[in-house]
């Protein structure tokens, strides 16, 4: 696996900062969706698992692997439906304003 | 197909989904387009996942497949809890997520050690511990929130020494094996003191605490998950971490300063104590209290009203009803509006969520900045089951330990009515000169109920 160290160091800095400012515009009326959905996405760490345990180089890997995998598919699957079903129930008033 | 393409079309969704994560989180920027964010990150995950699958060297696909079957099967009833617990769904994700992270540090270094480079040791050491202590950390916050473990924070001397010899341990190990990697002993270590560091450290933390604890872990799980890219060599892992990093790290500041408190504060202050001895100077004063009949007539009579909700409404499961006093009230041609504060309930956005859950429309629902403006011209202010931050003291009572806190000001409008089980100082044990003011109503009683009396109240009023 290639590994180049200030690339990704680059990658992560710029990512932190795409990350404030997008997140900084979220209205707190959302930041429970805000961390759910952020909790969906960063599961997204079950690819390392899946290489891990489908490189299959040691059965103690493909056991923590394959762990990995439950702990954080378990994560995408709930943390995408319970945003959503979230985000369903925020609805605008009927015009009522007098 | 070209074999020879396929490291480049696995990229190719690589790219692709961390596009769609970013505008995952831009689209959540508003409610109206937030629904199309969750699409977005579904998207841009199972092209990430599908992706992987094809990636060369994975040779074993049973347990890849039984896995994300029986995640699958975990996953929905964890999507599918009630609304009052999605702070404890929310911190029990976090552990789930740590683990991950943590196992997977774990077999990798089984599998390089010894011949791991200084950096890349580092890096490991540092998902490795940050990944454990958000794992214990966020199953003791889920206990916690769940009523398992005793809310109170729990503190003793030398406490915060405790703590951080923990973490300095940790740090040595550290050190220790980006010296020498071959050092396999070590790593076990390097594993258990932060498991028992994240145990420690949410030991001493209340109740009051866990927006602000919520948000920080979310920000450590995001940080190992980045610090798991660099070691793994994945730019979208090292971008999807970073994300989530810096998300929770905007959270967490948002929830300290509103609470008036540093970050060492949260995790080193032993808040509980500094309330214990405030509560303790505590005297006898007279309060006025009414009825339900009586605060229904002073609710019928206003033109504006503001409704201020905290954990105790959450606790009482009291948003329905509260629901059906906004309908008779809107009715009436009475404007109703909900003043939240950012750390109300147990972790950010909480009484959105359930308020919207009650079909409450969000335009309605204003945060502190919104809605402090407007409060002396209001006519009837509702609190139910908020306390500390609707509390003067804050302002202005320099001896108080949430002196500075920014709070709503609801002793500034007309008339306060405040529903409370009993005079006994709310969690935090701090006394509110709020419930002594001449201006202010206590409505004894359960949320749920006593707002289902008044909404009974104005309800048989109407035909009058």
């Amino acid at each position: 696996m290639k590994f180049d160290l200030i690339n990704s160091l680059y990658v992560f800095m710029l990512a932190g900062f795409i990350g404030f400012e997008v997140i900084r515009r979220v209205s707190p009326l959302l930041h429970t969706p805000l961390m759910s959905l952020t909790n969906a996405l960063d599961a997204i760490a079950v690819v390392g698992a899946i290489v891990i345990a489908g490189e299959a180089k040691s059965t103690f890997a493909t056991v923590l692997g394959t762990i990995a995998i439950v702990a954080a598919m378990s994560n995408i699957v709930g943390g995408f439906l319970i945003t959503d079903r979230m985000l369903k129930m925020f609805k605008t008033g009927k015009p009522k304003k007098s | 197909m070209n074999p020879s393409a396929i490291p480049y079309i696995i990229e190719a969704s690589y790219l692709v989904a961390t596009a769609l994560f970013v505008l995952a989180l831009k689209w959540l920027s508003a409610p109206s387009t937030a629904r199309r964010g969750v699409w977005a990150g579904e998207i841009g995950m199972v092209l990430a996942i599908g992706g992987t699958l094809f990636r060369h060297g994975i040779v074993e696909y049973k347990w890849i497949l039984i896995a994300l079957v029986l995640g699958t099967i975990i996953g929905v009833p964890l999507g599918m809890v009630q609304m009052t617990a999605v702070p404890q769904r929310t911190a029990l994700s976090h552990a789930c997520r740590a683990l991950c992270v943590t196992l997977v540090g774990t077999a990798e270094f089984y599998l390089s050690a010894p011949y791991i480079p200084p950096f890349k040791m580092a890096v490991l050491c540092l998902e490795v511990i940050l990944g454990s202590l958000t794992f214990t950390g966020s199953l003791m916050a889920t206990g916690k929130l769940q009523e398992v473990l005793p809310q109170r924070p729990i503190t003793y001397r030398g406490q915060n020494l405790v703590n951080l010899s923990l973490l300095a341990f940790s740090i040595l190990l550290a050190v220790l094996l980006v010296h020498n990697p071959g050092q396999k002993a070590l790593f076990p270590l390097i594993i258990f003191i932060p498991l028992v560091f994240g145990v420690m450290m949410i030991v001493p933390i209340g109740g009051a605490d866990m927006p602000t604890v919520i948000s920080l872990l979310n920000s450590y799980a995001g940080i190992s998950a980045a610090a798991m890219g660099f070691v793994l060599g994945s730019n979208l892992l090292i971008i999807a971490g970073a994300l989530d990093g810096s998300s929770g790290f905007i959270l967490s500041v948002i929830m300290s300063k509103a609470m008036n408190r540093s970050f060492s504060n949260v995790l080193f202050g032993a808040f509980g104590q500094v309330q214990i001895s405030a509560a303790g100077a505590k005297e006898e004063r007279p309060v006025h209290s009414a009825t339900a009949e009586e605060a229904s007539s002073i609710l019928a009579a206003a033109n504006t009203v503001v409704i201020v909700p905290g954990y105790g409404m959450a606790v009482a499961q009291a948003q329905h009803k509260v629901r059906e006093l906004f309908d008779v009230l809107t009715k009436k041609g009475i404007d109703v509006k909900f003043g939240i504060h950012p750390v109300a309930g147990r972790m950010p956005g909480h009484m959105n969520v359930l308020l919207a859950e009650a079909d409450i429309p969000y335009d309605r629902l204003l945060d502190m900045d919104a809605i402090n403006p407007d409060f002396p011209q209001t006519d009837v202010v509702l609190i139910i089951g908020a306390n500390d931050v609707t509390n003067p003291a804050a302002r202005t009572d320099q001896s108080s330990p949430i002196f500075g806190m920014p709070i709503l000001d609801v002793d500034k409008a007309r008339t306060v009515m405040v529903i409370k089980r009993s005079m006994n100082p709310g969690f935090a044990g701090i006394d509110n000169p709020l419930y002594y003011l001449d201006k202010t109503l206590m409505l004894f009683g359960d949320a749920k109920s006593f707002v289902g009396d008044i909404v009974r109240e104005l309800t048989g009023g109407a035909g009058h």
